[in-house]
């Protein structure tokens, strides 16, 4: 009982930090675009990341932080 | 809508005595130390209250939130910038967003008045100003599907407002990198640790950077604890380093800092993101959400004791060392975030608004997020009033002031009103293995020495250099980001610009274009860090005036965008919620202006200040701190450019404000007239709660949703 709590607690940070460093942006493409265009091809990850850091290079204002 | 209680009358009349109770205890006690318990109690019980009731008033009375209307996440979802997300999440990504060097220097500065007007401030501001901004800049550009701060002052001023807002946020953005670059030179100059440590995120970012690119794309949260690794053992390393024959190589003076800086921030903007500014951001946002967290901690394991006094006598006179002028206007522009930002507008009309869920958790992220941002500025306030006086005075009083020994600091500090030893100045830099701590104006040092107070309060004396350097480190980390990244969106903002003279400039990858705008925008912030650095008054002491006033400023044009958009789309009745603040906010800003540019007190006007010191070098004299000619000739010419300058700031926000309010009367006289370009209603299919904690009837909602709130559902 004590161990499976845990482990649940464990799973919660573990999704939690996966999603604020967005590091689960690519799945959620993939699913995004299977969902909606069932028969395209999608991006592999390689593909996908260097888009990503690409169009920030374009519109700096893209994830822009503060003083 | 939950029904009134006596459980939460109870609850609420609870917290809002320990509200009052810290009230109290820091307003009324006169010449005894309190303890930061008190602060840290206001602060909360404010918080508290204001969340739940202000707050909520705003977003279900007079914002009317819609919890059936869809958000631009949900209509315009692309899985890439638009895409629905956890509440939980995005106050994470909000909240990192926001906040960053500005809340932790100016509460440090403040404290030269004294304790109290900077808590009032902090926590009143916020409450009435900040959080407010925050929130109805979220809902409104919610509503836009996500337009910028620029674009709704284009779409609902006019091209003329819109113009100035733009001009006014350039140089803004210029003067806030070039203050914050000379916060960090003054923090790592003639330190070979922090130096050393410093210098050593540049490789680690560059090789995360290579790791994210060719290794692993994409594994975030594996490279960041890398980076985060390597981050703590170069700040061992730091020691060894300056205790080593290297010391001197790493041991650099402000002049030559200022270059390093200048060349690093060129270099950084032109090179590819992936490589220096993305790795970068990861290991920076980890040691913020982080470091912040452990403050908290730390602040409530050790509840250290305040030895500021409540209220200081340069509050009145407005001859402070640190800053020249009295608490009014002085207090309420050197803190600026923490209470009120502008710069948020830019977060909140940003990415933000493009991925949140459901209207109804603007409350939560919006109003909650800048909550949260004002602690940390109360923090920032008890890391520098539990500093013994004397000492901070020390630290934050200008060279020209305080002089280059312990012995002329210690006497200096006593002319000021308060003592301290030239042997407890000697220890007190010997403890955290600093060769001086005298004049290290900026904010950043004296917060590292509170900061290493407290940690090593909790964690023992022997670690106190340690979380000092930790405490710099951590600093100089995201001001660096925020040099890169500042100088990126000044670039893309100039050439912007530029392109509507030369088309090619347009096209933001055109390498001679980039090249050029980026060596633009390094000049100017360049500019002012070198005058900062080699001004004989004081570089903070000058500078900083024109930051938060700039700061300020910009949330005054956010304000005034708020104002109009609430009276435009018919809640004339309710446009006090930002007019007060606006109001407040633009007499704060205009008298501080004002008296930068009129005063004839020469420590607070700057022309006044140009034409003694003119008046000087004709008679052929030398006024002190100048210590020669060129010193002299110095001091006109930057007074001369600061004068100028505050007052050019000071006029491009009268034409938005007078600009807003002449479109709000417009509406007013002919209501038909005014054009409002909110997106179409669409209803929405999600399920989500409002707040942190879903309440019973949301969570039955979700059930017959067949959702669960559960991470992955």
């Amino acid at each position: 009982m004590r161990v499976s709590a845990l482990l649940r607690a464990a799973r919660h940070v573990r999704w939690y930090i996966r999603e604020l460093t967005d590091e689960t942006a690519y799945e959620r493409y993939v699913t995004h675009a299977r969902d909606r265009h069932p028969g395209a091809s999608v991006p592999s990850r390689r593909e996908f990341e260097r888009m990503r850091t690409d169009r920030q290079e374009k519109d700096p204002r893209q994830g822009f932080r503060c003083c | 809508m939950r029904t009134t209680t006596p459980r939460t009358i109870i609850l609420w009349t609870v917290v809002g005595l320990v509200g009052a109770a810290g009230w109290s205890v820091l307003a009324l006690s006169r010449g005894e130390e309190v303890s930061a318990a008190w602060m840290v109690a206001a602060a909360l019980g404010s918080y508290a209250i204001a969340y739940r009731f202000y707050a909520k008033f705003i977003a279900y009375k007079v914002l009317k939130v819609d919890a059936k209307r869809a958000t631009p996440a949900e209509r315009l979802n692309d899985g890439m910038d638009f895409h629905p997300t956890d509440r939980r999440v995005l106050l994470g990504h909000h909240f990192a967003a926001i906040a960053g060097a500005g809340p932790l220097v100016g509460p440090v500065l403040a404290a030269q008045m004294g304790y109290l007007p900077g808590t009032i401030w902090i926590i009143v501001g916020v409450i009435f100003a900040g959080a407010v901004q925050d929130m109805v800049v979220l809902f409104f550009s919610t509503r836009r599907d996500g337009r910028s701060l620029g674009q709704m002052a284009r779409d609902e001023i006019g091209p003329f407002g819109g113009a100035a807002a733009l001009l006014a946020a350039f140089a803004i953005m210029i003067i806030l990198l070039g203050v914050l670059a000379l916060v960090i030179v003054n923090a790592l100059a003639a330190s070979p640790w922090g130096t050393f440590s410093i210098a050593m995120t540049i490789p680690i970012a560059l090789f995360m950077g290579v790791y994210l690119r060719v290794l692993r794309p994409g594994r975030v949260s594996e490279v960041s604890l890398i980076g985060v690794g390597l981050l703590l053992l170069s700040l061992v390393a730091g020691r060894w380093v300056a205790e080593s024959s290297w010391a001197d190589t790493f041991t650099l003076a402000p002049s030559t800092l200022v270059i390093w800086m200048i060349a690093y921030g060129f270099v950084a903007s032109v090179l590819p993101v992936w490589m220096l500014l993305a790795p970068r951001d990861y290991l920076s946002t980890f040691m913020k959400l982080g470091t912040i967290a452990l403050l908290a901690i730390g602040v409530v394991v050790a509840l250290p004791t305040l030895k500021m006094d409540p209220v200081t006598d340069f509050a009145t006179r407005g001859d402070g060392p640190v800053f020249a002028g009295s608490l009014f206007p002085f207090v309420f522009i050197t803190i600026a975030c923490g209470a009120l930002s502008g710069f948020h507008a830019l977060i909140s009309s940003g990415t933000t608004p493009k991925m949140i869920q459901k209207e109804t958790q603007i409350r939560m992220i919006g109003y909650g997020s800048m909550l949260m941002e004002s602690s940390v500025a109360v923090m920032a306030l008890v890391a520098a009033s539990i500093i013994d006086p004397g000492l901070y005075f020390a630290m934050n009083a200008p060279a020209g002031v305080i002089g280059d020994s312990v012995q002329s600091a210690s006497h200096a500090v006593a002319q000021l009103g308060y003592s301290i030893s030239p042997d407890d100045l000697a220890r007190a830099a010997e403890r955290v293995e600093e060769s001086t701590l005298l004049s290290r104006t900026g904010g950043a040092p004296t917060l590292a020495v509170g900061v290493s107070e407290i940690f090593s309060k909790v964690t023992g004396g022997g670690l106190r250099a340690f979380w000092y350097h930790f405490a710099i480190m951590f600093e100089a980390l995201f001001i660096l980001t925020a040099l890169d990244a500042g100088t990126r969106v000044g670039r893309f903002m100039l050439q912007d610009m530029l392109g509507n003279v030369h088309k090619p400039f347009r096209n933001v990858s055109w390498k001679p274009g980039l090249v050029l705008t980026s060596g633009v925008v390094v000049g100017l912030w360049g500019y002012f860090l070198w005058v900062g650095v080699h001004e004989p008054l004081g570089g903070i002491n000058q500078l900083f005036p024109i930051f938060g006033i700039a700061n300020q400023l910009l949330a005054a044009v956010a304000l005034a965008v708020c104002t109009t958009l609430l009276v435009k789309s018919g809640r004339l009745k309710w446009a006090w919620i930002t007019g007060i603040p606006l109001a407040w906010d633009a007499t704060v800003t205009l008298t501080a202006s004002w008296q930068k540019v009129f005063s004839s007190d020469p420590r607070v006007g700057f022309f006044q200040q140009r034409s003694n010191y003119q008046d000087a070098i004709d008679a052929g004299k030398v006024l002190p701190p100048a210590k020669n000619m060129d010193d002299m000739h110095t001091v006109v010419t930057n007074s001369t450019v600061d004068g100028v300058l505050s007052a050019a700031l000071a006029l491009l926000v009268v034409v938005v404000i007078a600009d807003a309010a002449r479109v709000c009367l417009r509406h007013v006289r002919h209501p038909g007239s005014s054009r409002l370009s909110e997106a179409p209603y669409v209803e929405s299919t999600l399920v989500a709660p409002a707040g942190l904690v879903p309440s019973r009837r949301e969570k039955e909602e979700a059930r017959d949703a067949g959702v669960g709130t559960a991470p992955g559902g």
